[in-house]
């Protein structure tokens, strides 16, 4: 099926979304489609799964134009969509969830026919190559399944056209892998694939073809083989972007942050930091890398007093704070939370309150019990202008401003005071080419103030381009500490799956340890 | 006590995945939470807010007219052979109604008129008698519906403001007739005060259980509700509290000296609404001015964030149940002491539960709690007056009370019959947490 948008314009109140897109999807064909967020991606799917009517241009379908009242229509010409957000019902097995609009029935009552159902599915599943188990129930299944699912739900309602919106935000590096094995196996079938994402590598890695969005137009539509990484963030952004962090080399002084033999437990009551050292210096960035899941997040909480520590210590500056967030931030620690939406921000509260979240109670924004309202004015009206947070004013909600704004609102508000330490998760999780460069730029920075920075990141550029060494974490303990240099992406990748560090070290590196071990030997 | 962040505010209605739109958008300004000084036309936003509760009102009285009519069998028998005739006594029936309801609750324009014209001031004092009279039943409901809107802001659900009202009832007529030969100055601010202290241990059980072990507020503060009213019950045949030479469950009577008396001589209304709209200014200034109504609001409408922030949620929760049930105390002590002073089971006739409705209608805006704390005073205090006027039962103001409620509570109702574009925001009212946390 040939699927072609012509001319298409979406108008909301006081904007364009998208100007006059023309965009082909080739039958059997993966075609990339690459923006910043804001840029109109959504949108133009929105539009193309009849979620929003264009204000002008139209949609064909094998050359004939088609018009889709609600996704139904949209659904019933082959189009299947993939959210970034899920749409399963958690509480039903997948079978139930993949007939769900679709059921099939049998008997005079019309009962689910869920064997017919399995059956078909079961089919689908195997020729694909994904592999799910039919009678699990969703909650139990991890992301990466629970995408599958959704993938199937499309197919099973034969989809020619999929679009995938944002498939691997939510991804671990191995499950973005089977995806990729996936769509590979869906377009060899025949099936188009419309594939949106901001991350440069995989459309590259990916696409048949890849096509630009910036502010609501297409830029330009090229190859993989054309182009280019830089072509690409260029053509995204518009003008010329740094992929590669630039920094002079770290001057690392006293050590900051000392981790001795520390040992944080889960909710569960397990250790999920298990015997973890590890120091960060003055002036260097330490950059954590693991698969999500190995006690990142509870070493974290322990280091900015989120969370008891069970064992072992944590030291800033010599000083132990036990279980205390308010005095480890007069310490001069600033802390980027994994989840801006669910732990940074109060979506509801407005750009000022949310940049004074962390120091509302001390002077100037209180003194006593009254707030004062005019500080805190001024200081966000201040910040919202050092940081270029894009905001129409300092008293919208935070909630309604973009990922990459949102996470300006964060780092403003963390990084505008003399600092010791910083503790950064994922600190450019979901952000486009030019947040990154802008939060990567003001970590640099402040390191280069000399202030320590701890950043915890599963994206394992981001753990090279940014650290000055690398930690690996597995199973709550740093197995391996490298250098930027020598830290592959294969080596990464085996370190965080559990691999020994000597099994990864390079051939003639081994031998000469196990040539030096047996001078050793020979030498007692 | 356990910090554990609590799930976080059942997701506000949401618009389906949000448009991508850029940067740019000129998204709505009104959206947000005010927190600090806004910038923008405080009289607009609020005449704004108050646009959909008005036609709610409206379409209240509008469906109670049919009420009225249908109810009537005089005039429905006169369909059939008149049906003219039918539609002007429908047309009078209800005119004469809503007539009676407001001379009954604000009064009579005319009257009013006339006697500030004469400067008779027995003709004003009954001019006035009405407005008083909605004074009176104003009072309760402001200070019960401050209380359930403040346990919302901080996300939690308070059914108890009911008993937490008897509670503080008893605290402030135990004081109230004790102590004997205080001036007033001493004595009523205490009795007040214990108001406040009975009403505030009862808030402060559940909203420690809430902290301590997750037990969920909505069935504790219901069960404390049972407690409360069987412990007045008993505690009002004890020896200390039943008035001498009674065998029913009453009190001593409260010493004058603790009395809240009346505000113009001759008129019911006392100083009680003084308290109610002073305690209206405080709840504001501490929800939207001070440090720890920063850390309240912030608690309800993102408990993670505001954990990771450094706030105690078990602070803010133990904390805003207490004043909370203090709020509700207080409406307890004003109905004793400027009533009858003296207690007796049942003296509620549900003002903690139509506290809820209070804080809903209000949309848990300490101004909006008042002004709608008004409106059910206002149609209670009407009900009477109307019944012996037009004979319209009683529970006709009932009814009218429900619709409002009812409009109220769909929104998407009222503007589809106003035909009214739904205003993007992220939606500034809190609802409480469910069941899950």
């Amino acid at each position: 099926m040939k699927l072609e948008l012509r001319g298409i314009t979406k108008r909301f109140p006081g904007v364009v979304a998208n100007e006059g897109i023309d965009l082909v999807v080739q039958p059997g064909e993966i075609l990339g489609l690459l923006g910043e967020n804001g840029a109109g991606k959504s949108t133009l799917m929105n539009v193309l799964y009849g979620l929003y009517a264009p204000d002008e241009g139209e949609i064909l379908i094998d050359e004939a134009p088609v018009r889709f009242g609600g996704p139904g229509d949209a659904i019933a010409a082959g189009i299947g969509m993939v959210h970034q957000h899920f749409m399963l019902v958690p509480v039903f097995t997948v079978t139930e969830n993949i007939m769900l609009g679709v059921e099939e029935t049998n008997g005079p009552m019309g009962a689910l026919d869920r064997r017919a159902a399995r059956a078909r599915i079961v089919e689908i599943s195997e020729r694909h190559g994904l592999k799910v188990d039919p009678d699990a129930l969703v909650e139990d299944l991890p992301v990466g399944v629970r995408q599958r699912v959704e993938i199937l739900k499309t197919l099973y309602r034969r989809s020619d056209v999929l679009i995938l919106d944002e498939p691997s935000a939510v991804l671990t590096p191995q499950e973005t892998e089977e995806l990729v094995a996936v769509m590979r196996s869906l377009v060899e079938g025949g099936t188009s694939i419309v594939f949106i994402t901001h991350k440069l590598n995989e459309v590259l890695e990916v696409a048949d073809r890849i096509t630009v969005l910036r502010r609501g137009r297409v830029v330009g539509t090229t190859t993989p083989a054309e182009t280019t990484r830089e072509e690409l963030a260029t053509m995204m952004v518009g003008r010329e972007v740094d992929l590669v962090v630039d920094k002079v080399p770290a001057k690392p002084a006293e050590p900051v942050l000392e981790l001795r033999d520390l040992v944080v437990l889960d909710e569960r009551g397990h250790p999920a930091v298990n015997g973890l050292s590890l120091t960060v210096h003055a002036g260097e960035i330490v950059a954590i890398a693991g698969v999500n899941g190995n006690g990142q997040s509870e070493l974290v909480e322990a280091i900015t007093g989120l969370r008891d520590v069970d064992n072992g210590e944590v030291r800033i500056n010599g000083r132990v704070f036990e279980n205390d967030p308010r005095a480890v931030y007069a310490a001069g620690v600033a802390h980027i939370p994994e989840d801006r939406m669910e732990d940074g921000l109060i979506g509801d509260f407005t750009v000022a309150d949310n940049m004074v979240l962390t120091s509302y109670w001390r002077a100037p924004f209180s003194s006593g019990l009254r707030l004062n309202g005019d500080a805190i004015v001024e200081s966000a009206t201040e910040l919202v202008d050092q940081f270029d947070v894009r905001t129409p004013s300092i008293f919208n909600a935070v909630g309604n401003l973009s990922g990459g704004n949102q996470q300006k609102v964060i780092a403003a508000r963390e990084f505008s005071r003399p600092l010791e330490l910083i503790v950064a998760s994922q600190p450019t999780r979901g952000l486009d080419v030019g947040s990154i460069e802008y939060i990567h730029g003001r970590i640099v920075e402040k390191r280069n103030e000399g202030t320590a920075v701890l950043i915890v990141s599963t994206e394992l550029e981001e753990v090279i381009a940014l650290g000055d060494r690398v930690a690996v974490m597995f199973q709550g303990r740093i197995v391996d500490v490298l250098d930027p240099s020598e830290a592959t992406f294969e080596r990464l990748g085996l370190l965080m799956g559990g691999a020994h560090p000597e099994e990864t070290q390079p051939e003639e590196a081994v031998e000469m340890a196990a040539a030096a071990a047996a001078a050793s030997e020979t030498d007692d | 006590m356990t910090d554990e962040p609590r799930e976080p505010v059942p997701a506000q209605p949401q618009e389906p995945e949000a448009a991508e739109v850029p940067d740019l958008t000129p998204v709505d300004p009104a959206a947000p939470e005010a927190g600090i000084p806004q910038r923008r036309s405080g009289v607009g936003g609020t005449l704004r807010g108050l646009l959909l509760p008005a036609l709610a009102l409206l379409t209240a009285f509008f469906v109670g007219a049919f009420v009225i009519v249908l109810t009537d069998f005089e005039i429905m028998g006169m369909w059939g052979s008149d049906p003219g005739g039918a539609l002007g006594a429908s047309w009078s029936a209800v005119v004469m109604t809503y007539g009676a309801l407001l001379r009954g609750s604000i009064g009579d324009p005319g009257q009013l008129f006339s006697a500030i014209v004469s400067l008779d001031w027995e003709a004003l004092r009954s001019a006035l008698v009405p407005l008083s009279e909605t004074i009176i039943s104003a009072t309760p409901l402001i200070l019960t519906g401050l209380s359930v809107a403040l346990a919302f802001r901080v996300g939690l659900f308070n059914i108890g403001a009911e008993g937490q009202l008897y509670v503080g009832s008893l605290f402030a007529v135990i004081v109230g007739f004790s102590l004997v030969g205080v001036p007033w100055f001493i004595h009523l601010p205490l009795a007040v005060g214990a108001g406040f202290v009975g009403g505030a241990l009862w808030g402060f059980v559940p909203g420690l259980l809430k902290a301590r072990t997750g037990a969920h507020e909505v069935i504790v503060t219901i069960m404390m509700n049972y407690v409360a009213y069987n412990l007045i019950t008993w505690a009002l045949r004890t020896e200390l509290v039943q008035r001498e030479g009674r065998s029913d469950a009453i009190s001593k009577i409260v010493e004058p000296t603790a009395a809240l008396v009346p505000i113009v001589e001759g008129l019911r209304a006392n100083w009680g609404i003084v308290i109610a709209l002073a305690a209206a200014v405080a709840v504001w200034w501490l929800v939207f001015r001070s440090t720890k109504g920063f850390e309240f609001r912030a608690v309800g409408f993102n408990p993670r964030a505001a954990r990771y922030a450094g706030m105690s949620i078990s602070w803010s929760t133990v904390m805003s149940m207490v004043i909370a049930g203090g709020l509700a105390g207080l409406a307890g002590a004003a109905v004793i002491l400027g009533g009858s002073r003296t207690l007796s089971p049942g003296f509620s006739p549900g003002y903690g539960f139509d506290g809820i409705v209070v804080a809903l209608v209000g949309n848990t805006r300490p101004l909006g709690v008042v002004a709608a704390a008004f409106l059910f005073g206002a149609l209670r205090a009407g009900a009477t007056p109307m019944q012996s006027a037009t004979g319209t039962p009683l529970d006709l103001v009932v009814i009218i009370q429900a619709l409002v409620i009812l409009f109220i509570a769909a929104p998407a109702l009222v503007r589809a019959i106003y035909r009214i574009r739904a205003e993007r925001t992220t939606g500034t009212e809190v609802f409480a947490k469910g069941w899950g946390s």
